[in-house]
C-alpha cells in the first residue's frame, strides 16, 4: 500500500490554491483598471501590456537560473499580479522601458532574490516603484489629464505607439499634476486648501475616475468595489484596509478641524491617490502583512499615519509606496510580539490558573 | 578641525587603554565550557570520535579542533546542543545520522572466551568462562567494542527496530 | 442554553448522507479473529489464555497491565489459533502482539457474563471497576481506558459530566445511528456514568447536522431532568473534548491540563452504549459499529462489528469498491489514519472504514507557504501554524515548542485552508515524534553514563580487593618468613 512515501492527513481539502487566489484579486482589479485603461486610452494599454508581460518574462527567467520548475511557478499567477499592481501605480503615458525597468525589479529584485514566492520580505510593486521613482523621477511624476478612448483629443493608435514606444516624451499639452501633487504645490506657494481645489468638484472627479493620476489612483468607487469583494471572499480580511484608512481619516480629520485651511479634509485623503489601492490591494499582500489579527490591526495603523505623515510634511506629494515599504520592514518584529494567544494560556504563555481569579481551586 | 583630530585620538587612547586592562584583570581562568561539553557527551569512551575518551573529545570542541558534529552516537541532537554551546551555527543536513545499531550474539557460534564483556563499557553483556554470552539491548551503546575482539565473529550489530511505541510520521517529502 | 464561541474551526462538506440514512446492520461473524493486545493507550494486555484454547464469548483473553491499561475479551466462542506478530491497525504497518481466534459458530456466551438487576444501587467505585474488567475504552477514538477516567472524581472537583455526540468529523455517522437507535441504552449507560464520577449535572451534545439524533435522545431523556440534550453548531472540531468544554462551559482547559481541572469530564456516546451493556447484561466490549463509506466503496453502511474482524470482511459485505480507491482510511478524513492494508482488523477505537476516490482525495503539489495566514485563522487553539512549520522545516525542533507545538490538538483545520496544500500537521506530528525519540536518546545517555561508571566503581572495587588481598598475603608471607626464623634461630639457640 504504501509504495509512495507516507503522506498524512488530512485528506479533504478546501477548494483553494495559489492561484485561485491571485485569480480573484486580479478579478477584483478588474473594473477599477479597465476604467482607467478607458480613461487613458492607447498608450496606457500598451504600457500595461509591456509590464505585465515583462514581469512574466522576468519570472521565468529567474525561475531558469535557480533551476526551478518553471510550469509550476508561472502558473500560480504571482508574477503576473505583481506586474498588474505595479501597472496600476505608473503614470500612465509613461514609455515602455519604465515598465520593463520596473517589472525586473520587482520580480528579480523585490522577489526571486529572497528566495521566491513567499520569501520576500517588501512588496515587489512597492519596491519597483520607489526605485523607478527616484531613479527616473521625471518620467515618474509627469501625469497627464484623461483622455477617453475614442473621444476628440485622445491619441490614435500610430500617436499612442509614439507616446509609449518613441523617443519624443509625453505632449506637453495634456500633462496636469493629479489632485495631490497640484494642492501641495499650491500649499507650498500659500494658498489655502479651498482655493487650490476649486471646490468639491475634484472630491467627485476622484471618486468616479475623471481625475488625474496614475490607473489605481483614478476609480475609488471601483477599488472599493473591488476591495469589498476580496473581504467578501475573505482572501483578505477587513483589518488591514479599515485601520489603514481609519487611521489616514482620524488624522486628516484632526488635523483639518485644527486648521481647515492649510489641511486637506479626511474625504480628500480618503479618495486621492493610491489609498484605497494600497488599503485594499497592497497593504493586504499576504506576504508581507503580519498573521495576526492585532499584527495587522497595527500594521495598517501604521501604514495609515505613514501616509498622512508623508504626504502633508515630507517631500513627496503621495506616500503610499514609502508607508507600505517601512511598514513591510516592521512586519518581522510585528509578527515576533503580536503573537494571538494560545488556547488554555494567558498572554505571557503561562498556563491559565483559575485559582487566581475567584480564589477557589 | 585641530581640536576634532585631538579629541578623536585621545579617546581612542583612553578606550584602548581601558580594553587592555580589562583584558587582563577580567580575562576567565580555564575554561569552564570543557566541563559542560563534557557532560553533554555519551560517556561511553566509545572512541569513534578518533579521540581516547569523551573528556580529549571534549577539550578537542572546546578549542575547535574537532566540529561539533565529531561524535557518531550523539547524532543530530547531540551536534545540535553543543553547536548551541558552542555559539556556532551548522548545517544539520550534513550530520550524517548514523543509524542506531545494538550487538547481538548469535549463540551458536560463541565459544564463551569472555573477551567481549570484559570490553563492554556498560557491562551489557552477561555471561562467564565457558559459557554463552547474551547481550542486554537496552544497556548496549553500539559501541563496537565487543564486535572487533569477538574471535568467532558471532557477534552482529544489528540496527534498532522500530516498535509501536516508538514510531514517528517522516518529514514531509518537498515537491518543489 | 447559551453557548461559547470557539476560536477557529473549519466547514468541511460533511458527506454525512452517504450513510447517514443506513440502520446498523450486524455483519456476519469472519472465518478468523484477530483481536490485538493493544487496543488502548497505555500498557498492552498479558495473555492468559494459550495456544489451542476453547474460549467463550466474552471469555477474558488478557488482563490488564498496571494503572493505564484494558483487559481484552473473546468477541465470540471458538478455539484460539496463535499468540503472535500482526499487522497493527496503525499506519506504520508494524506487528502488534495479536490473539488469532477461530469462531467455532455456536457463539455461545461465557457464564460469567451476568449484569447486575439494579445497577444504580451499586457503589460509585463499583461501577468503575466494573467498566474497567469490562475492558471499555473511549470509542471516539482516542481508546483511553473509560474506568481512569471515572474515576477522576476521586482526585479533582468534578461537576458536570459531557457526552460527546459531535461527530464533527466528515463521513461518520456510526455515533449518529447508535443514538437514533439506542436511545434509551445510551441514556441508562450516560446515567450510570454520572453516578461513576458522583455529578448531578450531564450536558449531551449533539451537532446541529443531526436533527432526528437529537429528538431522540431528548425523547429518551424526558424522565430525567438533570440530562440536558444541547444543539451544536455544525463546526469542525467542534468534537475536540477542550472544544466542546470550552462551548458548553465557557472555559479554557488550562495548556498542559485535563478538563478534569474545570470540573468536566467527557465521555463518547458509543462508551455509554458500552457501559449500559456492561453494567445491565454483564457483557464486555467486543463489538462496536463501524461505518464503512468514502466514494470509493459500493454500498456505504455502518456496521455492528465483533473485534478482531479483518477490514476486508467489511468491505466485501459492503460490495467491494468500484475501481481502486485513492485513500485507505481508519477513521474521518481530518484525523484519521492511512490503512497499511485491508488484512487489519477492527479495533476497539475504529469508528470508521474510509474509501476515498481520487476525485474526494484532491491531492495537489506542495508548494512554498505564502504566509496568508489561513491557518492562523483556522486554528482552534491560537497558535501559528506557518511559524511552527518553518522552524520544524529549518531544523530548530525546540524553538517550535517556544511557539506552542505541544498545544496542538493535530486536528488538521489548518493543513485543510493551506492554498499551498502544505502538510502542516505531518511537520507537527513529526516534530513531536523527533522529540518524543530524543528524549528516549537523552536518557539513554544518563542511564549509560550510570552503567558506565557502576562499572568503573566496580573495576576500582576489583582492583582495591586485588591490592589489599595482595598487601594482606605479603604481610603473612613475612610474618611466616619472620617465624620460621624465630622458629629455627631458636632450634639452632
Amino acid at each position: 500500500m504504501h509504495e509512495a512515501p507516507l503522506l498524512g492527513g488530512p485528506y479533504a481539502h478546501e477548494k483553494v490554491s495559489i492561484s485561485r487566489t491571485m485569480l480573484w484579486v486580479m478579478l477584483a482589479l478588474l473594473p477599477a483598471t479597465a476604467f482607467g485603461l478607458f480613461q487613458f486610452g492607447w498608450p496606457a494599454i500598451f504600457l500595461f501590456l509591456v509590464t505585465v508581460i515583462s514581469a512574466v518574462v522576468a519570472e521565468s527567467l529567474s525561475l531558469w537560473i535557480m533551476k526551478k520548475p518553471q510550469k509550476l511557478f508561472l502558473l500560480d499567477g504571482s508574477a503576473l499580479l505583481t506586474g498588474w499592481l505595479l501597472a496600476m501605480t505608473l503614470p500612465p503615458w509613461a514609455p515602455w522601458w519604465i515598465g520593463v525597468v520596473g517589472a525586473l525589479l520587482a520580480i528579480v529584485i523585490g522577489k526571486q532574490v529572497f528566495g521566491g514566492i513567499g520569501q520576500n520580505l517588501f512588496n515587489p510593486a512597492m519596491v519597483a516603484r520607489v526605485a523607478l521613482l527616484i531613479s527616473f523621477p521625471l518620467e515618474m511624476t509627469l501625469f497627464s489629464s484623461p483622455q477617453p478612448l475614442f473621444s476628440v483629443g485622445a491619441p490614435d493608435l500610430l500617436e499612442s505607439l509614439e507616446i509609449t514606444f518613441g523617443s519624443a516624451g509625453q505632449i506637453d499639452a495634456v500633462t496636469s499634476a493629479t489632485p495631490l501633487g497640484h494642492v501641495k504645490t499650491e500649499l507650498s506657494r500659500g494658498l489655502t486648501v479651498d482655493e487650490a481645489l476649486g471646490g468639491t468638484d475634484t472630491l467627485w472627479q476622484l471618486g468616479l475616475g475623471t481625475a488625474t493620476g496614475s490607473l489605481g489612483e483614478i476609480s475609488a468607487v471601483l477599488l472599493l468595489a473591488g476591495g469589498l469583494l476580496l473581504i467578501y471572499l475573505r482572501i483578505i480580511t477587513w483589518h488591514i484596509p479599515i485601520a489603514m484608512l481609519g487611521t489616514l481619516a482620524l488624522l486628516a480629520g484632526m488635523f483639518h478641524l485644527i486648521d481647515p485651511a492649510s489641511y486637506s479634509s479626511p474625504l480628500f485623503h480618503l479618495l486621492s491617490g493610491a489609498a484605497i489601492l494600497g488599503a485594499f490591494f497592497i497593504a493586504t499582500d499576504l506576504v508581507t502583512s503580519p498573521v495576526s489579527i492585532r499584527g495587522q490591526l497595527l500594521f495598517g495603523a501604521g501604514c495609515g499615519a505613514l501616509v498622512y505623515i508623508i504626504r502633508t510634511f515630507a517631500g513627496y506629494p503621495e506616500g503610499v509606496a514609502f508607508a507600505i515599504l517601512l511598514m513591510n520592514a516592521c512586519t518581522p518584529l510585528i509578527d515576533h510580539y503580536l503573537k494571538p494567544r494560545v488556547y488554555g494560556r494567558d498572554r505571557s504563555g503561562e498556563p491559565l490558573n483559575y485559582a487566581d481569579e475567584d480564589g477557589e481551586a | 578641525m585641530l581640536s576634532a583630530i585631538l579629541i578623536i585620538a585621545l579617546l581612542g587612547i583612553l578606550m584602548g587603554t581601558a580594553l587592555g586592562f580589562a583584558a587582563k584583570f577580567f580575562a576567565v581562568e580555564g575554561n569552564p565550557l570543557k566541563d559542560e561539553i563534557e557532560e553533554l557527551l555519551p560517556g561511553s569512551q566509545c572512541g569513534q570520535c578518533g579521540y581516547p575518551g569523551c573528556s580529549p573529545a571534549a577539550e578537542a570542541v572546546v578549542n575547535s579542533e574537532a566540529p561539533v558534529t565529531m561524535c557518531p552516537p550523539g547524532g543530530k541532537a547531540l551536534a545540535e546542543a553543543l553547536a548551541e554551546k558552542m555559539g556556532v551555527s551548522i548545517d544539520l543536513s550534513a550530520v550524517e545520522e548514523k543509524e542506531p545499531v545494538v550487538a547481538f550474539v548469535h549463540e551458536h557460534l560463541c565459544v564463551g572466551c569472555t573477551k567481549c564483556f570484559k570490553r563492554c563499557p556498560t557491562d551489557a553483556i552477561v555471561g562467564g568462562p565457558k559459557q554463552i554470552h547474551a547481550v542486554f539491548g537496552d544497556a548496549c551503546t553500539g559501541c563496537e567494542k565487543c564486535y572487533e575482539v569477538c574471535p568467532t565473529e558471532c557477534i552482529e550489530m544489528r540496527p534498532i527496530q522500530a516498535t509501536l511505541q516508538t514510531w514517528y510520521w517522516p518529514m514531509p517529502v518537498k515537491a518543489a | 442554553m447559551r453557548l461559547f464561541r470557539i476560536r477557529g474551526g473549519v466547514h468541511p462538506d460533511d458527506q454525512k448522507t452517504l450513510s447517514a440514512g443506513q440502520a446498523i446492520e450486524n455483519l456476519p461473524m469472519p472465518p478468523l479473529l484477530h483481536i490485538p493486545l493493544q487496543q488502548h493507550i497505555g500498557a498492552p494486555a498479558e495473555p492468559l489464555v494459550k495456544r489451542g484454547q476453547l474460549v467463550r464469548k466474552g471469555q477474558l483473553l488478557a488482563r490488564s497491565q498496571g494503572m493505564i491499561s484494558a483487559p481484552v475479551h473473546a468477541p465470540t466462542s471458538g478455539r484460539v489459533m496463535g499468540i503472535g506478530g500482526y499487522p497493527a491497525h496503525h499506519a506504520s504497518g508494524l506487528l502488534v502482539r495479536t490473539i488469532t481466534l477461530k469462531p467455532d459458530g455456536y457463539d455461545e456466551w461465557d457464564d460469567d457474563c451476568e449484569g447486575v438487576p439494579d445497577p444504580f444501587t451499586l457503589a460509585p467505585e463499583e461501577i468503575a471497576r466494573r467498566v474497567a474488567q469490562a475492558g471499555i475504552v473511549g470509542m471516539g477514538g482516542a481508546t483511553f481506558p473509560s474506568a481512569v477516567k471515572l474515576n477522576l472524581r476521586k482526585r479533582y472537583a468534578l461537576h458536570t459530566l459531557v457526552i460527546n455526540g459531535a461527530e464533527c468529523e466528515p463521513y461518520l455517522t456510526c455515533d449518529d445511528r447508535l443514538m437514533r437507535e439506542r436511545a434509551e441504552d445510551v441514556r441508562d449507560g450516560v446515567l450510570l456514568m454520572a453516578r461513576a464520577l458522583g455529578v448531578e449535572k450531564i450536558l449531551f451534545a449533539i451537532e446541529n447536522n443531526k436533527p432526528q439524533a437529537q429528538q431522540c435522545m431528548r425523547n429518551a431523556a424526558r424522565s430525567c431532568p438533570e440530562l440536558r440534550v444541547v444543539g451544536l453548531p455544525t463546526r469542525y472540531p467542534m468534537g475536540s473534548e477542550k472544544h466542546l468544554v470550552q462551548t458548553l462551559v465557557g472555559k479554557e482547559t488550562p495548556a498542559r491540563g485535563l478538563t478534569a481541572d474545570i470540573g468536566v469530564v467527557v465521555h463518547n456516546v458509543a462508551t455509554a452504549a458500552a457501559v449500559h451493556d456492561a453494567l445491565r447484561h454483564g457483557r464486555p466490549l467486543i463489538s462496536r459499529v463501524v461505518t464503512v463509506t468514502g466514494g470509493a466503496i459500493r454500498q456505504p453502511r455502518n456496521l455492528h462489528v465483533p473485534i478482531g474482524t479483518p477490514l476486508d470482511h467489511l468491505a466485501k459485505y459492503c460490495g467491494g469498491f468500484h475501481d481502486e480507491p485513492a485513500k485507505l482510511i481508519s477513521g474521518g478524513p481530518m484525523m484519521g489514519q492511512p490503512l497499511p492494508s485491508l488484512r487489519v482488523p477492527v479495533i476497539k477505537g475504529s469508528n470508521g472504514l474510509l474509501a476515498l476516490s481520487k476525485d474526494e482525495v484532491r491531492s495537489q503539489v506542495e508548494m512554498p507557504c505564502i504566509r496568508c495566514a489561513s491557518c492562523v485563522n483556522a486554528c482552534p487553539c491560537g497558535l501559528v501554524p506557518l511559524n511552527m512549520a518553518a522552524h520544524i522545516r529549518a531544523g530548530s525542533l525546540e524553538s517550535s515548542v517556544d511557539l506552542g507545538l505541544l498545544d496542538c490538538i493535530a486536528c488538521g483545520s489548518c493543513a485543510y485552508v493551506c492554498p499551498s496544500h502544505i502538510p502542516l500537521v505531518q511537520y507537527f506530528n513529526y516534530a513531536k515524534g523527533e522529540l518524543a525519540a530524543r528524549q528516549r536518546a537523552q536518557h539513554k545517555q544518563g542511564e549509560t553514563k550510570r552503567l558506565i561508571e557502576a562499572r568503573t566503581e566496580r573495576m576500582e572495587a576489583i582492583k582495591k580487593a586485588k591490592r589489599e588481598a595482595m598487601a594482606k598475603r605479603k604481610k603473612e608471607m613475612a610474618a611466616k618468613k619472620a617465624a620460621e626464623a624465630a622458629k629455627a634461630e631458636a632450634a639452632e639457640a
